[in-house]
């Protein structure tokens, strides 16, 4: 756990979505959406790129008062080599630190770009995420016009992108403190339960925290994890009850509230780094900001593999990197 | 927090929603029931414009892959098939369907290194092992005729 001495604000956030995300149950809380998921790009990797674009702008042009002067960018997505955040984020001309944490990328972007604020390195830095179901679909299963059936605990790739801008000045939400992941391998190696592959690492990381802490589950408003889905989620609350820190009411996962499952057929739910992405920025913190949730943990969950491991059999390792996130009126 | 692997892996395994077996089943009945009667119903047309019965048997699924095409051209097979399972996977649908979608899916890599060296990257192995099979087969067939 790294407890910060200058804790840094939340100055700025921003997320942009596609149709079904839109359509979703945090649909109005996107800034922006495109409902044919291109984003005036021709192919789907481009378009994901311009969403990570789209969303640092609305980000950085959302800011009150005078404009922030970005210091350092951390970004990272699913797409090989992470070209996504890469190709998006060129035309900022801002040192840029790549980052590939799988779905746990948002957290893990949020906690580095704290850090570099809270040790005085910048004044300002970003933390930008993105995820495209047709430009995972294809590099993680089979291409999209493909008829097939999915097991239902399968997730679906969200289709969104996140910013957030952490800085120095004064703001209502600070990022408290973090703490960062062990990898954690459970032995899953069907890809399709990936929210089982994570639920170790997610229980390992809040656990730990809550011993270093010497807090209970329920010293806080609400807790979240990434994007465990169905599965994922009630397996967590299965592990935390055997560890003796049974989570309660307060417990809950982005990946089962990017979307309404019984409506739509999303089988266990979302996934991606958008999904945690998308939920932070749609839902969890203007919730914060209108002083409904003041206390917050948000866990970034990551299954961290690749095409080629599931093909050759291999277990899926999962990480999860904690967030401490903290409203305060008197600031 | 370390985890019992065995321990785990079974949790997980009980914990995980299980597809509907009896519906999937019924479901790919009924749409593969229904591909085959339209197969029938092609026959019986094609059979009753006098063309004879060699080029109906080509016809027939000539036919099938090219609505197949179509649909999966216009992003529609995939939502049928979410539905039908087997139903579509089985018949010929779902062999032109797999070599079709990867086809158009990547496209943006070009004609070369994309849509031709991918085009097959779901059906290769059913070209590879069927030619192989059938080979094995023919084998076999000598053999016994070695005898018979």
């Amino acid at each position: 756990m790294i407890k910060f001495k200058n804790p840094p604000s939340i100055l700025g956030y921003a997320s942009v979505g596609g149709k079904e995300e839109y359509e979703g149950p945090l649909g109005a809380g996107l800034d922006f959406h495109d409902s044919e998921n291109r984003f005036s790009e021709k192919t789907w990797e481009k378009s994901e790129a311009s969403m990570q674009r789209i969303a640092l702008n609305l980000a950085i042009s959302g800011c009150k008062g005078e404009k922030p002067e970005l210091k350092y960018i951390f970004a990272g997505d699913l797409i090989n080599q992470c070209t996504s955040s890469s190709y998006g984020l060129v035309d900022f001309e801002v040192p840029y630190i790549g980052l590939f944490g799988a779905c746990s990328t948002c957290a893990e972007g949020l906690a580095l770009a704290s850090l570099f604020v809270d040790s005085g390195y910048a004044d300002c830095t970003a933390a930008v995420t993105s995820s495209h179901f047709c430009s995972a679909e294809r590099q993680f299963r089979f291409p999209l016009e493909y008829g097939g059936q999915r097991p239902p605990t399968a997730q679906r790739t969200v289709t969104a992108a996140g910013a957030f801008l952490l800085s120095d000045r004064p703001g209502k939400i600070r990022v408290h403190d973090v703490c960062f992941g062990i990898t954690n391998d459970g032995g899953i190696t069907d890809a399709n339960n990936m929210g089982a592959a994570m639920a170790p690492a997610a229980v390992d990381t809040l656990m730990r925290y809550f011993d270093e802490t010497s807090t209970a589950p329920d010293d806080y408003d609400r807790i979240f994890t990434g994007d465990l889905g169905f599965e994922g989620w009630s397996l967590v609350k299965e592990l935390s009850k055997e560890q003796g820190r049974a989570f309660g009411e307060n417990y809950d996962d982005c990946g089962l509230l990017v979307y309404n499952r019984e409506l739509r057929d999303m089988h266990a739910g979302g996934s991606g780094c958008g999904c945690s992405a998308m939920t932070l920025a749609a839902y969890i913190l203007p919730k914060m900001e209108k002083g409904e949730l003041k206390n917050v943990l948000f866990v970034g969950t990551g299954a961290l593999m690749s095409p080629t491991s599931v093909q050759q059999g291999e277990s899926i390792p999962g990480v999860a990197h904690l967030v401490h996130l903290v409203a305060d009126d008197r600031r | 927090m370390s985890v019992n692997k065995e321990k785990y892996k079974k949790l997980a395994d009980k914990r995980a929603v299980k597809s509907p077996i009896v519906k999937n089943c019924v479901k790919a009945f009924l749409t593969g029931g229904f591909i085959c009667l339209v197969g029938q119903l092609l026959s019986t047309l094609y059979t009753s414009l006098g063309i004879d019965a060699d080029t109906v048997k080509m016809l027939i699924p000539v036919t099938l892959i090219f609505v197949t095409a179509l649909l999966t051209g216009f992003g529609l097979f995939d939502k049928i098939a979410k539905h039908a399972g087997a139903g579509t996977l089985v018949p010929i649908t779902g062999f032109a369907n797999a070599v079709i979608a990867p086809a158009i899916d990547n496209k943006a890599e070009g004609l070369v290194l994309g849509l031709g060296a991918k085009i097959f990257i779901i059906a290769g192995p059913v070209i590879l092992y069927g030619t192989f099979a059938s080979a094995l087969y023919g084998a076999v067939l000598w053999i016994v005729s070695l005898f018979g």
